[in-house]
């Protein structure tokens, strides 16, 4: 009980010990690169739709979304996509740039524990509640539609 | 003058959600896993009551660009699975919609994966 | 023939000294501030010349052993015992380096603090006069202990403020009866002190009790203060830990004043981006065998008091939302008197 009670006073010190980090920056750059990457996206997606008028505007952001994974996976594998992210934070991992990244870095990190066990299987280390928990949900909806 | 109109909704909105993403990641200390699954699952619930597709005609990539956007696909392809083909649209509806981003990760890792390797960091 | 012991600490009285140490580090230490000290600095690959970095940490430890054994002026037929350890699961680069040694080997676990707990048990062999020379390893890398602990080392995520960064380097001493060199003059042991930290990110804060709890049953022990030492130096406690250290003991009465350094402080200059500072085995272990003992061995320091923290947490514990254990180790080594 005294040793619960010494516990939380130390976690409370320490948190007011913890030095206030200027919260700005970061979120000032998450703005801007997260805003960029959505604006290339809006781009591609023009383009596409531009030169290719017989693609209908579900494929076009479909091929979209593909050319940022590429892209996103391409930086990660040169090694970029970490300073990117160091920089921007959330910038890069909310859109689907950061999925892109959360697969192929595990990918990479992982292929010195061999193909099959080890980059095939640690893919999935962080993408993969992503993909589990957006398709359960996305079934959970899918069920309440069915009998709405 | 329109088109660079649109241009700037996409760049505020798609900075937005990824400041509010931001402001997530500080205040909670999420790691990036959190932060993706807590996003598609917004994107799941933001399509399943209606409203996702108003802001999407708005915002256009600033919100399909995120992470949300993939949750969005994904409820609305078990929606209109559910509408065509009843129970089975249930298994097969979300998937199928995002086929095309998870097989393109999946497949892009694997082919970096072979030809590149891991880094230290270099901070 | 009698032994001293009091509570905690144990007592040397017939002088097991340090004969023989090396430093080896990665690229990014020796851009550090102790550039000029370490033994060997691999300037450009932190591969060490390996396929894997568990290859090049192991690959780390053998040069760290081979050095120390030479600049003992020794043969590795004359150290009867290694002892070593690192941060890795079932202490593998250890283990795995000891495999090229035709040595007996232990191997000991103690986090970040192995680099004390290492110097404490070998000088508790040879005075007790099991062994008249034993060496001493531990090392850690920067990308194992990422990849073990944390995320893929590509993956473009922040750093948390609180975090440290893990040193590429490992050090290793012999510690002899014979021979001539810094003596360890006795040793504390810590108690495992959890004071319910649970952040990962914050292993300064995690640690900082076990320290404070160290330092004060080794100053009751040994019936001194801090203005005893020329120098006391904590492991990897980092710029936040070392500040609630000297808080905590301000609080239990003792003054930690100028003569108290943190190695994670010092090891990285202050532009290398590595928050608050360097931690990990590696991180003691280098700092001690380089700037510590040359100032050791020509006299400059005279009495230091090395006390080495380690957070003892594993992925699957902090997984299950459990809080990080700290321990702290101490060894008292007084330099040669010119």
């Amino acid at each position: 009980m005294q040793e619960q009670e010494r516990n939380i006073r130390y976690n409370a010190y320490v948190e007011a010990k913890i030095a206030k980090t200027h919260a700005w920056p970061s979120l000032f750059n998450s703005f801007w690169v997260g805003g960029l990457i959505c604006t290339l996206g809006q781009l591609c997606n023009d383009l596409i739709l531009l030169w290719f008028p017989s693609v209908s505007t579900q494929s076009a952001w479909a091929y979209t979304l593909i050319i940022l994974i590429f892209l996103a996976s391409f930086l990660t594998g040169l090694g970029v996509f970490d300073k990117i992210g160091a920089f921007a934070g959330a910038g890069t991992i909310v859109p689907i740039t950061g999925f892109s990244n959360s697969i192929t870095s595990p990918a990479l990190e992982f292929k010195n524990e061999g193909i099959i066990f080890g980059m095939c299987a640690k893919m999935f280390i962080i993408a993969g509640p992503v993909i589990v928990s957006g398709t359960v949900s996305s079934m959970i909806v899918g069920l309440i539609y069915l009998f709405v | 003058m329109n088109e660079w109109y649109v241009y700037l909704i996409v760049f505020a909105t798609g900075g937005l959600v990824c400041f509010l993403g931001q402001v997530l990641i500080i205040k909670t200390k999420m790691t990036s896993a959190r932060i993706l699954v807590t996003f598609v699952v917004l994107g799941v619930v933001l399509e399943a009551v209606g409203i996702f597709q108003p802001i999407s005609d708005f915002c256009k990539a600033g919100i399909n660009v995120p992470i949300i956007g993939f949750g969005a696909s994904l409820a609305r392809g078990a929606i209109s699975a559910v509408k065509s083909t009843g129970i089975l649209g249930i298994f097969t509806g979300g998937l199928t919609a995002t086929a095309g981003g998870i097989a393109a990760a999946i497949f892009f890792a694997f082919v970096f994966g072979i030809i590149f390797k891991a880094r230290t960091k270099k901070l | 023939m009698e032994r001293k012991r009091e509570n905690q600490t144990v007592f040397f009285d017939n002088k097991p000294k340090i004969i023989g140490h090396y430093s080896i580090v990665g690229p990014k230490e020796g851009k550090g501030n102790l550039r000029k000290y370490f033994s060997e600095i691999e300037e450009k690959d932190d591969f060490f010349g390996q396929k894997t970095y568990e290859k090049a940490e192991r690959v780390m430890i053998e040069r760290a052993l081979d050095g120390a054994i030479k600049s003992a002026n020794a043969k590795y037929s004359d150290v009867h015992l290694f002892m070593a350890g690192d941060l890795l699961n079932q202490i593998i680069s250890s283990s795995y380096a000891a495999r090229s040694f035709d040595i007996p080997y232990v191997g000991v676990f103690g986090a970040c603090s192995t680099m004390v707990e290492g110097l404490a048990l070998s000088a508790c062999l040879v005075d007790g006069g099991h062994f008249d020379t034993i060496a001493c390893a531990t090392s850690s890398h920067f990308s194992t202990a990422e990849r073990q602990f944390r995320f893929p080392l590509e993956l473009g995520n922040q750093r948390p403020p609180t975090s440290q960064w893990t040193v590429t380097g490992s050090g290793a001493d012999i510690i002899s009866i014979k021979g001539n060199g810094p003596i360890i003059t006795c040793a504390t042991f810590g108690k495992v002190t959890d004071y319910g930290i649970s952040d990962v990110n914050n292993m300064g804060a995690a640690m900082a009790p076990a320290a404070m709890n160290t330092l004060i049953a080794h100053f009751k022990d040994t019936n001194t203060s801090p203005k005893d030492y020329d120098l006391i130096l904590s492991g990897d406690l980092g710029k936040l830990g070392s500040e609630i250290l000297i808080d905590l003991m301000e609080e239990q009465g003792y003054k930690l004043g100028l003569n108290y350094k943190d190695c994670g402080q010092i090891i990285y200059k202050r532009n290398q981006d590595v928050l608050m500072g360097g931690s990990g085995c590696g991180c003691s272990a280098t700092v001690f065998n380089s700037i510590i003992m040359k100032k050791l061995m020509s006299g400059e320091l005279k009495k230091v008091l090395f006390m080495a923290t380690g957070a003892l947490l594993s992925t699957t514990s902090s997984q299950q939302g459990d809080t990080v254990p700290g321990i702290a180790h101490a060894v008292v080594i007084e330099g040669v008197k010119k």
